[in-house]
C-alpha cells in the first residue's frame, strides 16, 4: 500500500541523519515511539515528539531503555507501528527485548546510532562496533535484519525499508547508524506519499475458532492479530506451539527456532541490499558499510588513479550477511580489504564467506573519528602486490 | 455431558489444565476472584487484555481466555503501557508477582504510578521468589528463612501499598487469599477507576515459604489470614507494613482521583498546539490498525 500522506513531509530538505530517520519512520507509518535519551541518537525522538502530535500518534519517554524496548512492543500488539532509538549502552540494555521480539515475532524497529565503546566510551564520537551485538546480542538462536545507511538520505530511505521488512517478516529490524551519519546534514529528498511503498501488517482474516496465532500454513511468517480483535490469543517468550501455548519439548523448540531462523535465511536474496561497482576483473574489492563506505570511496578513487583495479562492495544490509555473494566474488579476486570503525567485526564474516579463496585484510579503527583515506589506500596498494 | 459449569470456567483456557501451581498455592484463588470480578463488573472481555511478567503469578496470562501477554521478567507494566497508549479502548490488567513487580520491575512500578497510566495492577505477594525455588524478595519479612537467606532475612522489606501511594496510584487495596469476595469487589472497583490502580493480594506459598518457616500448610495459612487480618479501610499506608506472624492490615487504603496520563497528554497538547493537534486516540496510521481505531 502507499504511505499515509499525513506522515510524509514531501519535499527537498536539509536534514541531519537523526532527523531524516524520524521522517522515515513517520513516512513508514510509525505512530508510536518509546525512548530514553542517549547521545548521539536523541534527536530522532526529539523530532518525533514534536512531529507526532500533529500527525496523530504518541511518543512516550520511558524510565530506561529496558522499558522503552518493551513498551514499543506493547504498542505493536495494540495496533501501532512502533520503534525505539538508542546508542551503545542503551542498545546493550535492550538486548533481552530484541530476543523477545524475535521469539514472539513482533514487527518493530530498533535504531542504534553507534558511538565508541565499550561501556560509556565515546558518547559524541562515531564507531561501528555494535555490528556483532546487533546480530548476536540476545541469548539463544535467532535471526534479525540490520541495515546500514551512509547518508541522511539513506537514513530516511532505509528507515522506511526497516519498517517494511519488520512487517513482511515479523522480525525486529536494526537500523545501524553511526554518530557521523546521525549528525551530518545533507540534502534529503522525501518523495510524495504515493511514491512511498509501505508494507501493511499481515493481519489475520480467519474466524476466531480457526485462527492459530503461530500456524504458518506453508508460508514461514504467521498472520497476526491485535489485542481487542476478539481472538483471545496468547503471546509468550516461552517456547510455544502453533496455538501460542508454552510447550517445553525439544521437538517444539526445534520446529520453532528453526523457523525463526529460516524465515530470514531463505529470503537472504530479497533482504540483501548492496551497492556493487567495478568488481569484475578487480584485483582487490573493498567491502565497507555505513560512514566508512564514504571514506573508502576516496581511497578507491586514489587507488584507481594509480592504475590499480579496485572494486567496491558496500553492504547496505549487514544482516543477514550476503554470504553466497561474497563467496562468488572471492573466486575472482585476490583480496578483500575491509575497513570498519571497530577492531574487526564484519571482516570475520567476509573472511568466512571467502573460505580461503581470497585474502581478507582488516583495516581496523578503534573509533572516535572516521578513517584516513590514506590508511585504506595503503591496505589496497599492499593487497594488490 | 455435564450441564453444570463452574461460572469461572468460561474465563479459563481449560485446554491448558492442569495448571502448574502447587497444592495450597493462592494464585489460583486470586484468578477465581478475578474471574468473578469480570462477571460482576460485566466488563467487555473482547476489550480486556491481561499482561504478566515472569514467575508463578506470571503464568496467569497463560491460563485466562483473554488477549494475554506473558512478557519478560519485570516488564509487564511497560509492555502494558504501550498496549494501552496504542489502543486506549483496551482495559489493561497487569497480573504479576511481588518479585517481578517490585524488584526487577520496581522502576516501572513507581513510574507508571507517577504517570498515572490507566492500568489495573494485581500483585500476588507470596513474600518470596517462588518459581526459582524460594529466594529472598524485596517483600520478605524480617527473620524469614529463604533459600538465599538461610539464617534469616534482615533487609528491610518494601511496604508495597505505601510505595505505590507515594508514587501516585489512585486506588490501593490489600486483601489476602482468604478474602475472596472482598478481593473480587476490589478488582471490580479498580475497573471503575481511571488511572493507576494497585491491588496487593497476600498469598501463601506452602511449598517454599510456609514450609521453610514452619508456618504449616495452606490451610494453616488460611487460619492465620483469618485470625490475624484486620480490615482497616483508609488506614495510613505507612502503618500497613508486614511481619512474619503479626497482624495483616487489609482493606481499601487509597481511593482518589487525579487525571490519568492520557488526559494530561491531551490537555497539554491541545493547549500548546490548538488546531494543529491531531488526536487520533491511539497510535495508528491505518496500515497496522483495525478499522475501529483508525484516526479519522
Amino acid at each position: 500500500m502507499k504511505a499515509d500522506p499525513r506522515g510524509v513531509l514531501t519535499g527537498t530538505h536539509f536534514l541531519d541523519g537523526d532527523h531524516a530517520c524520524c521522517e522515515g519512520a513517520l513516512a513508514a507509518g510509525a505512530r508510536f515511539a518509546a525512548g530514553y535519551p542517549i547521545t548521539p541518537s536523541t534527536e530522532v525522538v526529539e523530532r518525533f515528539a514534536a512531529r507526532v502530535p500533529t500527525v496523530g500518534g504518541c511518543f512516550i519517554q520511558m524510565e530506561d531503555e529496558l522499558a522503552a524496548s518493551i513498551t514499543l512492543q506493547g504498542a505493536v500488539w495494540g495496533g501501532a507501528k512502533a520503534f525505539t532509538v538508542t546508542s551503545g549502552p542503551g542498545f546493550s540494555l535492550m538486548m533481552e527485548h530484541i530476543g523477545y521480539a524475535a521469539m514472539t515475532e513482533t514487527p518493530c524497529v530498533f535504531v542504534d546510532v553507534q558511538r565508541g565503546g565499550p561501556s560509556t566510551g565515546l558518547p559524541t564520537l562515531p564507531a561501528q562496533a555494535d555490528m556483532m551485538q546487533a546480530r548476536w546480542g540476545s541469548h539463544g538462536d535467532y535471526e534479525i535484519i540490520a541495515l546500514c545507511p551512509n547518508s541522511p538520505q539513506e537514513c530516511f530511505d532505509l528507515t522506511v525499508r526497516a519498517f517494511n521488512f519488520a512487517e513482511e517478516f515479523r522480525v525486529p529490524v536494526m537500523l545501524m547508524m553511526d554518530e557521523v551519519v546521525g549528525h551530518m546534514t545533507e540534502k534529503v529528498v522525501i518523495p510524495p506519499a504515493d511514491k512511498i511503498e509501505v508494507v501493511p501488517r499481515k493481519r489475520t482474516q480467519k474466524s476466531t475458532d480457526q485462527y492459530l496465532p503461530y500456524a504458518t500454513n506453508g508460508d514461514m511468517v504467521p498472520e497476526i492479530a491485535h489485542a481487542g480483535d476478539g481472538y483471545k490469543f496468547h503471546v509468550t517468550g516461552l517456547t510455544h506451539d502453533e496455538r501460542g501455548y508454552p510447550n517445553m519439548t525439544p521437538q517444539t523448540q526445534d520446529k520453532l527456532v528453526r523457523r525463526l531462523q529460516n524465515k530470514i535465511l531463505t529470503a537472504v536474496d530479497r533482504i540483501s541490499l548492496y551497492e556493487e561497482e567495478g568488481t569484475d576483473n578487480a584485483d582487490v574489492i573493498v567491502v565497507s558499510y555505513g560512514i566508512t563506505s564514504r571514506v573508502a570511496q576516496r581511497a578507491i578513487d586514489l587507488a584507481r588513479a594509480q592504475g590499480l583495479r579496485v572494486g567496491k562492495f558496500r553492504l547496505i544490509t549487514a544482516w543477514p550477511f550476503p554470504e553466497e555473494h561474497i563467496r562468488n566474488l572471492a573466486a575472482h579476486t585476490k583480496a578483500f580489504v575491509v575497513p570498519e570503525l571497530n577492531l574487526g567485526q564484519m571482516v570475520h564474516e567476509v573472511e568466512r564467506a571467502a573460505g580461503g579463496k581470497a585474502r581478507t585484510i582488516s583495516v581496523s579503527h578503534a573509533g572516535g573519528s572516521v578513517h584516513r583515506p590514506e590508511d585504506i589506500l595503503k591496505a589496497i596498494v599492499e593487497a594488490c602486490r | 455431558m455435564n450441564s453444570i459449569l463452574n461460572p469461572v470456567e468460561s474465563f479459563l483456557r481449560t485446554d491448558r489444565m492442569p495448571h502448574i501451581w502447587c497444592p495450597g498455592c493462592g494464585i489460583g484463588t486470586t484468578v477465581n476472584s478475578f474471574a468473578r470480578a469480570l462477571i460482576e463488573s460485566k466488563i467487555d472481555l473482547q476489550s480486556l487484555a491481561l499482561v504478566s511478567g515472569i514467575g508463578c503469578t506470571g503464568r496467569v496470562a497463560g491460563y485466562v481466555k483473554l488477549d494475554s501477554f506473558h512478557t519478560t521478567h519485570g516488564r509487564g507494566i511497560p509492555f502494558a503501557t504501550g498496549l494501552k497508549l496504542a489502543n486506549p479502548k483496551l482495559n489493561v490488567v497487569v497480573y504479576s508477582g511481588d518479585g517481578d513487580l517490585s524488584a526487577i520491575g520496581g522502576n516501572h512500578l513507581i513510574h507508571a504510578a507517577r504517570r498515572n497510566i490507566d492500568l489495573k495492577v494485581i500483585c500476588v505477594n507470596n513474600l518470596i521468589y517462588a518459581m526459582t525455588g524460594g529466594q529472598t524478595a524485596p517483600t520478605t519479612p524480617d527473620h524469614a528463612i529463604t533459600s538465599t537467606s538461610p539464617y534469616g532475612a534482615f533487609e528491610p522489606a518494601f511496604n508495597l501499598p505505601h510505595l505505590v501511594e507515594a508514587a501516585g496510584a489512585v486506588y490501593v487495596a490489600r486483601w489476602t487469599t482468604f478474602h475472596v469476595r472482598q478481593l473480587a469487589r476490589a478488582i471490580s472497583e479498580a475497573f471503575q477507576k481511571k488511572g493507576f490502580s494497585f491491588i496487593e493480594v497476600i498469598s501463601p506459598c506452602p511449598t517454599l515459604y510456609q514450609r521453610r518457616n514452619r508456618l504449616g500448610d495452606g490451610l494453616d495459612t488460611m487460619k492465620y489470614y483469618k485470625e490475624k487480618s484486620k480490615i482497616r479501610h483508609g488506614a495510613p499506608t505507612s502503618e500497613v507494613g508486614l511481619t512474619m506472624t503479626g497482624e495483616i492490615v487489609v482493606g481499601k487504603f487509597v481511593d482518589r482521583d487525579r487525571p490519568d496520563y492520557s488526559a494530561l497528554m491531551h490537555a497539554q497538547l491541545e493547549a500548546s498546539l490548538g488546531d494543529r493537534y491531531v488526536d487520533c486516540d491511539g497510535a495508528c496510521d491505518g496500515s497496522a490498525c483495525s478499522e475501529e481505531t483508525v484516526c479519522s
